[in-house]
């Protein structure tokens, strides 16, 4: 129950973001954003609405968390690989 | 806690109605259609391919060719969209319909329009243009028409119906598919219903969205010239998109259909808008596009032919026929594979 | 233009990443055979993780001895009966309905907005409730917002009442709050869910700290995950370690857009506006604090104090007996499956539905009766 999509502030009047979502342009209010937002910012909308500003930080830590998640899963990446590559071919 | 069960009315107060979900292309319209407007039809004897067939038109014996047949009403809003109106789809629907079948000739169109009371003679005359102009590019007549003028508030705007005619010696049927057949896509997808989306919840999109309307006559005759014989059958993905599209031919065909998704060509922005409204691209409406299945041996010199054609650039190979899952849709997601649902009703943007 | 990726912001590219997909794939099932049973069932409560796992086919990567259950995730699905019946009867009554797509076609006790619509009523599909309030600005008619949702969306609709409104607009508020019905799915006897993925976006909300009761109350782990392919494997990988362990703890696997507190801001303006009552979900049970309603200083909003709506009128039709057959909460809990259902596919059908499970696009019943069963893909 969330389709939200990311997407970068391009300008701002009155408290109503205009916002490019790869591509597309929309307005998103800014009422219930965490955060103040400038252009430039990454935010989440979801009907309408910007929920939460996305720091650019979070994105490489976040893919960095998921290789964490695999070194920790298998220690042998090769391994891991190969048995992802055997899984597909047997469909 | 036990409790008597009451079978649900055979009529239930709900299907009483005629509603949307009927005229969406789904499954629900095709039920209405066998329920309530084919009852008994489909039992008078016919020369040719009829009603039975459920194809995108009929074909008829006259002599040694066929005479392809189709119809179509056209109710679409907005009336003008970016990329086209009504009067450009009314003509190359019905165009259409005719190639789909192997009729890339057509010899003469009829156009019957009901116009509401008040309705904008510019507006009229515009749509007028259109639909000349689209004839030019298709090489297709209007021969013959009707009008009719209804009151204020007794329909939506405007109203067109387009009946077409054209000869093949070679009739091509959406049931043709054969096992180990290539399914070719002649252009991105999603295009059309995509746009009529956006301009009817009023999304500030970003220039680009636009209708591809087209009279695809000239492209299919380019497929079928290739290789004779090759083309096996071919679907327009209209209402219900690629998806109601491959589930019919798949069905009548009685095989598999694998599609790989990393093929299917989509511009970038009808797919970010599709995300944005939570829509599924298969089951988008497309107005200017042709689903193609071919043999194997020559997929390649078809869609090489495709490409050629101004209209035919994005064209690629999006999939596969196989003996297994027969009836269904595969989708190959790079990431897993799916089953491909038919489409249910009106798309409708959600937010879960 | 072929590529399946979405374009631009290389950030997002790399939530896509096939490549890094299969990795976590291959890691998921290794994981899961570490734990050496089967099958373990883990249970997600998000219709959009449904729709993300089954956009992307992930379903054909997980491995078989790991079973993710969609439990009552979907907003619209767990909206009861009397419920759409208050929007079908203003709909009757001349009301104009402004609604999110997925609710219309909900069935209601008689009726869905569909229906209504094909009756005459006036219903329009809105995609923010900023824009029912303008269609409420456009017209000199009653314009009644029907809110559906959970508390994301709820947000917005707070949002929109604490701003100004015209006079002919109301809101009448189906939403719901997710946390409770995790308590109820927790405490069903019979119940095999040994962890829960949260939802991202709701969790953008509320926070993910608001999971560390529940945590230590059930002590299963919950694991908050957003919702393209990436994060819901790296989810899955994370909580499928954590049983494995037996490690009951909130982790936090969507920190881009999720902190432990939560979206203060948003959160001060929902409860602002709304407050938690007790209410059936369909398919379920009473959910304790599971449905949101307007608070007493918002009554010149609240369509059910504008309005007397009297659901009785629609009982002249025949009143659906039928619902207390459904098993759908059964289902969402893992326990039963459609097939042990005395309705389904005879009384309960997609066009038909009587239940959450085939109201749903992605509802387990649903998917069973157009496919035949679970696809074995």
């Amino acid at each position: 129950m969330c389709l939200g999509v990311p997407g970068r502030v391009v300008e701002i009047k009155d408290g109503v973001a205009v916002v490019d979502f790869f591509g597309v342009r929309r307005e998103t209010r800014l009422d219930v954003v965490d955060e103040p937002v400038v252009p430039g910012d990454y935010i989440l909308n979801h009907v309408g609405f910007a929920i939460r500003k996305i720091p650019a930080s979070e994105i490489d830590e976040t893919l960095a968390l998921y290789e964490q998640l695999l070194q920790e899963a298998d220690g042998d990446m090769m391994a891991a690989d190969v048995r992802g590559e055997i899984g597909r071919n047997d469909d | 806690m036990t409790t008597t069960l009451e079978p649900r009315a055979s009529v239930s107060p709900r299907e009483e109605f005629v509603s949307l979900k009927h005229g969406a292309g789904g499954r629900a319209m095709r039920r209405l259609i066998a329920e309530a407007l084919t009852q008994g039809m489909t039992d008078l004897p016919v020369d040719g391919v009829g009603l039975a067939a459920m194809d995108d038109g009929a074909t008829l014996r006259v002599g040694d060719q066929w005479l392809v047949i189709t119809t179509d009403s056209h109710v679409v809003h907005p009336v003008f969209f970016p990329g086209g109106d009504i009067g450009r789809l009314a003509v190359a629907g019905t165009v259409n319909d005719l190639a789909m079948m192997g009729a890339t000739e057509p010899k003469g169109l009829t156009s019957a329009v009901v116009i509401e009371e008040g309705f904008r003679r510019a507006d009229l005359e515009r749509i007028q243009r259109s639909m000349l102009e689209t004839c030019r590019e298709a090489g297709a007549p209007i021969v013959t028409g009707d009008t009719k003028v209804m009151g204020r508030g007794e329909l939506d705007g405007i109203i067109i119906n387009t009946t077409g005619v054209g000869l093949t010696r070679a009739p091509v049927r959406d049931a043709g598919l054969r096992t180990g057949d290539r399914i070719i896509v002649t252009g991105t997808i999603g295009d059309h219903g995509v746009a009529l989306m956006a301009r009817r919840h009023h999304l500030d999109l970003d220039g680009d969205l636009s209708s591809d309307v087209a009279p695809l006559n000239g492209l299919i005759r380019a497929a079928l010239a290739a290789r004779p014989e090759a083309v096996s059958a071919m679907k327009d993905p209209t209402r219900g998109g690629v998806a109601s599209a491959l589930h019919e031919m798949a069905e009548k065909a009685n095989l598999g259909i694998v599609i790989d998704e990393t093929r299917v060509p989509v511009h970038p922005v009808v797919r970010s808008a599709a995300e944005m409204l939570g829509l599924d691209l298969f089951h988008i409406a497309n107005e200017g596009k042709a689903i193609i299945g071919v043999h194997p041996d020559h997929a390649e010199s078809v869609l090489a032919a495709i490409l050629a054609h101004p209209l035919g650039k994005h064209a690629a190979i999006i999939g596969t026929c196989i003996a297994d899952h027969p009836g269904r849709v595969i989708l190959d997601t790079g990431f897993g594979r799916r089953l491909v649902a038919e489409p249910e009703g009106e798309p409708l943007p959600r937010i879960c | 233009m072929t590529e399946t990726l979405t374009m631009a912001g290389a950030a997002e590219l790399k939530f896509r990443d096939p490549a890094q997909a299969r990795r976590l794939a291959a890691a998921l099932e290794q994981v899961s055979a570490e734990i050496g049973r089967a099958p373990v069932s883990v249970m997600h409560v998000c219709g959009s993780h449904e729709q993300s796992i089954a956009k992307f086919g992930l379903r054909s990567v997980l491995p078989r001895s790991l079973n993710v259950i969609m439990g009552p995730g979907c907003p619209v699905c767990v909206t009861d009966l009397p419920e759409v019946d208050e929007a079908v009867v203003l709909a009757e009554d001349g009301v104009r309905i402004a609604t999110y797509g997925d609710m219309l076609k909900v069935p209601g006790t008689v009726f869905s907005l569909s229906d209504a619509q094909a009756r005459g009523g006036k219903i329009d599909v809105v995609y923010s409730a900023a824009q029912a309030v303008e269609l409420a600005r456009d017209t000199t008619e009653e314009v009644c917002f029907f809110a559906s949702g959970f508390e994301t969306t709820a947000v917005a609709t707070a949002a929109v009442a604490l701003s100004p409104v015209p006079p002919n607009f109301t809101i009448l508020s189906a939403h719901k709050y997710i946390p409770p019905v995790m308590e109820i799915v927790a405490e069903m006897p019979g119940n095999k869910v040994e962890g829960f993925l949260a939802a991202g976006h709701a969790a953008t909300i509320t926070g993910s700290r608001i999971f560390e009761r529940f945590v230590e109350k059930h002590r299963i782990p919950v694991v908050v995950a957003g919702f393209e392919p990436l994060d819901i494997l790296a989810g899955l990988v994370k909580l499928v370690e954590l049983v494995r362990d037996g490690t009951p703890e909130v982790v936090n696997m969507y920190p881009r857009c999720v902190s432990p507190e939560g979206n203060r801001n948003a959160q001060e303006q929902l409860w602002k506006v709304f407050r938690t009552v007790g209410g059936k979900w369909r398919g379920i049970a009473h959910v304790p604090n599971g449905n949101l309603r307007l608070r007493d200083e918002f009554a010149r909003v609240d369509a059910r104090r504008r309005y007397s709506i009297d659901l009785r009128r629609l009982w002249t039709h025949a009143p659906a007996t039928l619902t207390q057959q459904c098993i759908c909460g059964d289902i969402m809990a893992g326990i039963a499956s459609p097939t042990a259902c005395p309705l389904f596919g005879k009384t309960c059908v997609p066009d038909a539905p009587v239940g959450a499970c085939m109201v749903s696009s992605e509802g387990t019943c649903k998917i069973w009766h157009q496919y035949g069963g679970h696809p074995d893909l």
